[in-house]
């Protein structure tokens, strides 16, 4: 007999999928919702029903109470997951299941009220006993108060939107200046994403790490904590790495942090998954920063270490079942990491970046694994891949840019990083700028491999933002003498099109030079070698002294080539172009041209073109909607100053000058739409 | 012997040395390669067959005689472009600024004929101050009689020009009658009257760039069909547009080994076409998905983008695609794109390449602009060459196929060969709002009836199935399937024949 006949999901996104397919590995009958952006979703495709509950925008949709009220009532479902965000940590939605007799796969609406508040959650943490940040107590009523309260505890502070998450309704303080500032602009962000804007302010932590403790408790007055999760990797405070478990953590650490996670968990009666989140200073100091009582975006990673799925005891829970583990039987094993894969240009700042997906691959996940299944028990590694999308479906931008999680799993965290790096190269994903690139770099970061990161590890190792992986002279080698063996196919097969002169064919020649280019052709490392093929592939004698064994797979028009190269396993992808290849690789993203040695001596003759010069024009940065204009024809702007806002995601966006100059002419009004690269402005 | 021999290869290494080192370096400073060079990177390596090596001018006026120079400021001959034959003329800046005397255009005109003897492909690499003034009427005579022998083999053997240099006054016009132009951005421009003229005529100031730069010539005037950053990598692409064209028109397209599966099925493009249909999407998303490893050669990309050119392989073998581009302009067809689509598809049946032409138009572009601009008779000139097409064709309606519009893009009428259309088609004479509106002009200012009304229209006509009930659509196919469909399709009517009746020639809407 299963707990629930038919459960609603009242989310999207990978989410949905994700608590579909628990459901249905329990023999639970799922309904989805849709707004009319998500009619062809992934999650409306995957559900056995589903009810449209509105349009586009979430406010009218997903998190409006009175539409997904309908849908229950329409659909009959028994229970209730909300997934995370939207009605997640809404007290009143929760209310109002209870009012109807549905389930609510979540916690009581008790512990969602205390701890949805950040004033109010604090207060009560430190009444169990859990340790908390100095801060003020209260919200803040306005920029100057906000300023007075900075002094007091002392620079830096953390602004926050008491309703504040995902990063939205957040910014970090270092003087009097940026108080003022993020203090307007979180406000105006947590009231056009929550619609509520009070501030609140605490002292900001340096060298922090960020460290959650997953909880689970049932209604019968268990409670057991799940391990921890390692947040630290984040940008703007949105999270894109985390791991499980913490490389930092010592046992007795971990024990504490749990303990106190449990107490606090049994301090609100609470019941279903949740999470307790910590700041952790270098000497192992920990924090409580606020509870999340939902499903956490990053829970993967928990469920690959514990085996244990916490979809299934959210659903067993609210269905009034005891927790059938204790604390003893939680055992952590192995290491898992999870990338979060987001529609945002690594290139463009992390600007979003929303439309189609006109290639979606993600890699294999392993045959086997279940979200449940005892680590190890599925292979010495194992791929998980959450997404909600498909190749073909749409970024839109009415919601969260995240559109996959891809999770790694390994007897130990150098496998489980060697997993995700591998994963991530065979990963392709075009139409849409996405990080892929930016998290392979990461993967490869020798800081991230050692362990040694803090919540700053993004702005501190890419402060100039992110341009690409930079990969060391041997990487380079490998991927040229790739370039050159593929080029050789090629080459080979151009030779042989129809209509040849008999007995005059083109022979393909053996000696190529490989030039990687950087912006505008300009010449950067270049390598030349003899390539002598085979049945089995090629033998790459590079000039210098090395010679590699290139097998490859690839074949052309092949957009991911495997190869080996002297025993180095490569995942690459490749699309052809003029004489070469654009190869993206371990977050690179480079152009090889492969010449003969003659082609290569004249291509060398070639002038080198400077990039056209738009330094003097100010270009929307991302799709999105300019919501105002601070400057006029004519204006005088120093370095810095406010030109425009555009909103996208949900997200305004100041586009400042880059340097002193006087507006010259002004392209667009506020209120229109913009495409990326659209000219806004234009300098004298 | 051997001092003949001797003086063989020392008059050899004099030519190639074409207007000396000075020059050479003078010509390597400008970003541009000299004529050899250029043939070089044109060719296989080593099958270059050089011919008139030491023609030398026969002028002996205003300080000439002296002057003469091997070669004659053009290097002819024929090679192979992947082990296929080509003829190819270099002209060469280095020697009398490359400018055209009478010799130099015979022995342009000696490689043309050869090439429609041989049937092959004529390559021209052009890089010329103009005429050589000192030749008087000789030279304009050559020009003449290389002007004549592009009208001749047009239809006959490709012809491929590559602007490596200045090509102004009358030397414009032999690339404008060839099939293809292809220019070096920088360092080319084509203008009938230069900026000096073009000041004192009709005071206006551009500088030649601006005149007749790969920019203007890719963007506005559409006399270029693309333009690429260097020397180098235009000849890798005139390589590149080489392997995608038959030798001459007595030759079928050329087949090449391919990685693809002609069944492949693609589900991403049944969701291609957006749910409102005022919204754009990208056609080339479809070409791409349809074509043997993505591979598209656009030609024209850069002007009226309403509508896309260029060359793809399926199974290996090149096919023509001309498609309806729904971002820019929903895809209407006006002046410029009947007439980038008409030029195209005249080349494709000249030389035998198979259309395929994807379909998603709202009708002709409206305003006095187009009709003061003679719309009707532009777009009639590509009603005319799908009409007159014999090689196989075959269409894909993907969205809307509105109006006449829908008759011109290569419609069962025009004897399209194979019409598919997808469910999302709509096949009518204009849109519903706009039917409405004039089916039902008495109950204009009733909304509620309107829209009944175009409710009504759109069930009736907003689908593929009116036509298809007709035979005017072959069948209605799933996007996914589309490739393996078109391939079929085309496999299908390797053998087709079809001729027109016999005529001097058409007439044409020019």
């Amino acid at each position: 007999m299963p707990l629930f006949d038919k459960i609603l999901i009242a989310n999207r996104g990978e989410i949905a999928c994700r608590i579909i397919k628990t459901a249905r590995r329990m023999g639970i009958r799922t309904a989805a919702v849709h707004s009319d952006a998500d009619a062809n979703a992934l999650h409306v495709r995957m559900a056995d029903e589903a009810v449209r509950i509105g349009p586009p925008p979430a406010a009218e949709s997903y998190i409006d109470i009175e539409r997904v009220m309908g849908a229950v009532r329409e659909t009959g479902a028994q229970a209730v997951h909300p997934g995370y965000g939207f009605l997640s940590e809404n007290p009143l939605f929760a209310a109002a299941l209870a009012a109807e007799g549905i389930a609510f796969i979540g916690p009581p609406e008790g512990a969602i009220e205390k701890m949805g508040d950040k004033i109010t959650s604090k207060k009560i943490a430190a009444e169990a006993g859990v340790n908390t940040v100095p801060g003020h107590v209260g919200p803040v009523e306005d920029a100057d108060q906000a300023v007075r309260i900075a002094r007091e505890i002392g620079y830096p502070v953390m602004l926050k939107a008491s309703a504040g998450g995902g990063g939205k309704g957040m910014r970090i303080a270092w003087d009097d200046d940026d108080c003022r500032e993020g203090f307007q602009a979180s406000r105006n962000e947590a009231k056009a994403s929550f619609g509520d804007d009070r501030m609140f302010i605490e002292k900001f932590v340096t060298r922090p790490r960020h460290i959650e403790i997953q909880v689970l408790a049932d209604r019968h007055g268990n409670a057991i904590y799940l391990g921890e999760r390692e947040c630290s990797i984040q940008r703007r405070n949105q999270k894109v790495v985390e791991e499980a478990p913490s490389p930092f953590l010592d046992e007795a650490t971990r024990r504490a942090m749990g303990e106190q996670a449990v107490a606090l968990a049994r301090a609100v009666d609470y019941s279903s998954a949740g999470t307790v989140e910590f700041i952790v200073d270098g000497d192992r100091d920990f924090y409580f920063l606020e509870m999340n009582t939902r499903l956490q975006v990053e829970h993967p990673v928990t469920e690959l270490v514990t085996g244990v799925d916490l979809v299934e005891q959210m659903i067993r829970i609210a269905a009034g079942e005891p927790l059938a583990m204790t604390q003893d039987d939680v055992a952590l094993k192995g290491w898992a990491i999870e990338s979060r894969l987001y529609a945002e240009d690594p290139y463009r700042g992390f600007l979003p970046s929303t439309g189609r997906l006109t290639r979606y691959r993600p890699p294999a996940e392993t045959e086997g694994y279940a979200p449940g299944t005892a680590p190890g028990q599925a292979g010495d590694a194992v791929i998980r891949n959450d997404a909600g999308v498909f190749e073909g479906g749409e970024i839109s931008r009415f919601y969260d840019p995240m559109i996959a999680k891809l999770c790694t799993w390994a007897p130990d965290r150098a496998g489980a990083v060697r997993a995700m790096r591998g994963a991530l190269d065979g990963f392709e994903v075009e139409g849409i700028g996405h990080n892929l690139p930016f998290l392979s770099a990461v993967m490869g970061h020798p800081r991230f491999a050692s362990g040694d990161v803090t919540t700053a590890f993004i702005e501190e190792e890419y402060p100039d933002g992110f341009g690409g992986a930079v990969l060391p002279e041997g990487d380079l080698r490998l991927l040229a003498a790739s370039a050159a063996a593929m080029h050789r196919v090629a080459e080979v097969r151009r030779a042989r099109i129809s209509g040849r002169l008999d007995h005059h064919e083109r022979q393909v020649g053996d000696e190529w030079v490989v030039a990687f280019e950087g912006p505008g052709g300009a010449p950067r490392e270049r390598f030349e070698m003899k390539v002598e093929a085979d049945r089995d592939g090629a033998s790459v004698r590079m000039a210098g002294g090395t010679t590699f064994r290139v097998a490859s797979d690839w074949r052309p028009g092949a957009r991911l080539a495997r190869l080996d190269v002297g025993g180095e396993r490569l995942l690459v992808k490749v699309d052809a172009i003029t004489q070469g290849f654009r190869l993206r690789w371990r977050g690179a993203d480079l152009r090889a041209r492969v010449r003969t040695p003659r082609q290569a001596e004249l291509a060398a003759l070639m002038p080198v073109k400077a990039p056209p010069d738009t330094s003097k024009l100010l270009l929307c940065p991302m799709p999105g909607l300019l919501v105002s204009l601070a400057v006029a024809e004519g204006d005088e702007v120093e370095e810095g100053q406010a030109l425009a806002t555009v909103e996208a995601m949900k997200m305004e966006n100041v586009l400042r000058a880059e340097r002193k100059g006087r507006v010259a002419e002004v392209n667009v009004a506020p209120g229109e739409s913009l495409q990326v690269d659209q000219v806004i402005l234009g300098f004298a | 012997m051997r001092d003949i021999l001797a003086e063989l290869e020392e008059r050899r290494v004099r030519a190639r040395l074409g207007g000396g080192a000075r020059r050479i370096e003078a010509q390597h400073a400008k970003g541009k390669l000299t004529a050899r060079e250029r043939v070089e990177l044109l060719l296989d390596p080593g099958s270059f067959e050089e011919y008139d090596t030491f023609v030398t001018h026969r002028c002996g006026d205003f300080g000439m005689e002296g002057n003469h120079v091997p070669g004659d400021g053009v290097v002819t001959g024929w090679g192979t472009v992947n082990g296929r034959m080509v003829y190819v003329y270099s002209q060469d800046f280095t020697v009398f600024g490359g400018s055209l005397s009478e010799t130099h255009a015979q022995k342009i005109c000696k490689v043309m004929d050869m090439a429609m003897r041989n049937g092959a492909p004529v390559i021209g690499l052009n890089d010329s101050g103009g005429a050589r003034i000192q030749e008087g009427v000789a030279s304009l005579g050559g020009y003449a009689e290389v002007f004549q022998r592009n009208v001749l083999a047009s239809g006959v053997v490709p012809q491929i020009s590559v602007i490596m240099g200045p090509c102004a006054g009358g030397a414009v016009y032999s690339p404008a009658m060839t099939d293809f132009i292809y220019m070096v951005k920088d360092t080319s421009y084509m203008f009938v009257t230069g900026p000096d003229v073009v000041r004192t005529v009709t005071n206006e100031v551009v500088t030649a760039e601006e005149l007749g730069g790969a920019s203007t010539h890719t963007r506005r005037s559409s006399v270029a069909d693309a333009a690429f950053e260097n020397d180098v990598l235009a000849l890798a692409e005139t390589r590149r547009l080489i392997d995608f064209l038959p030798l001459s028109n007595r030759e079928k397209p050329p087949r090449r080994p391919f990685f693809d599966d002609p069944a492949r099925i693609e589900p991403s493009l049944d969701t291609l076409v957006p749910e409102n249909p005022n919204q754009p999407y990208d056609m080339r998303e479809l070409i791409a998905k349809l074509a043997d490893e993505g591979d598209f050669l656009e030609m024209q990309e850069g002007f009226a983008a309403n509508v896309l050119t260029g060359f793809v392989r399926l199974e290996g073998s090149t096919v023509g695609v001309v498609a309806n581009q729904p971002m820019v302009l929903a895809g209407v067809l006006d002046i410029d794109s009947s007439r980038k689509a008409a030029r195209f598809v005249r080349f494709c049946d000249a030389f035998s390449i198979p259309i395929l032409t994807l379909v998603d138009v709202p009708g002709f572009l409206p305003g006095t602009a187009q009709e003061y601009g003679g719309v009707i008779k532009h777009g009639a000139k590509l009603l005319f060459a799908y009409g007159e097409a014999t090689v196989p064709k075959v269409t894909v309606i993907t969205r809307k196929a509105y109006g006449g519009a829908y008759d011109v893009m290569a419609s069962k009428h025009l004897r399209g060969d194979v019409n598919y259309a997808w469910p999302t088609a709509e096949i009518a004479v204009m849109g519903a709002k706009g039917a409405v509106e004039i089916l039902y002009r008495s109950e204009a200012g009733d909304a509620e009836a309107i829209e009944r009304r175009t409710n009504e229209y759109e069930r009736e006509f907003a689908s593929p199935f009116k036509a298809a009930e007709r035979g005017f659509v072959d069948e209605v196919v799933q996007p996914r399937s589309t490739r393996a469909r078109v391939c079929r399709a085309f496999a299908s009517l390797r053998n087709k024949e079809l001729t027109n009746p016999w005529k001097k020639h058409d007439n044409i809407p020019l």
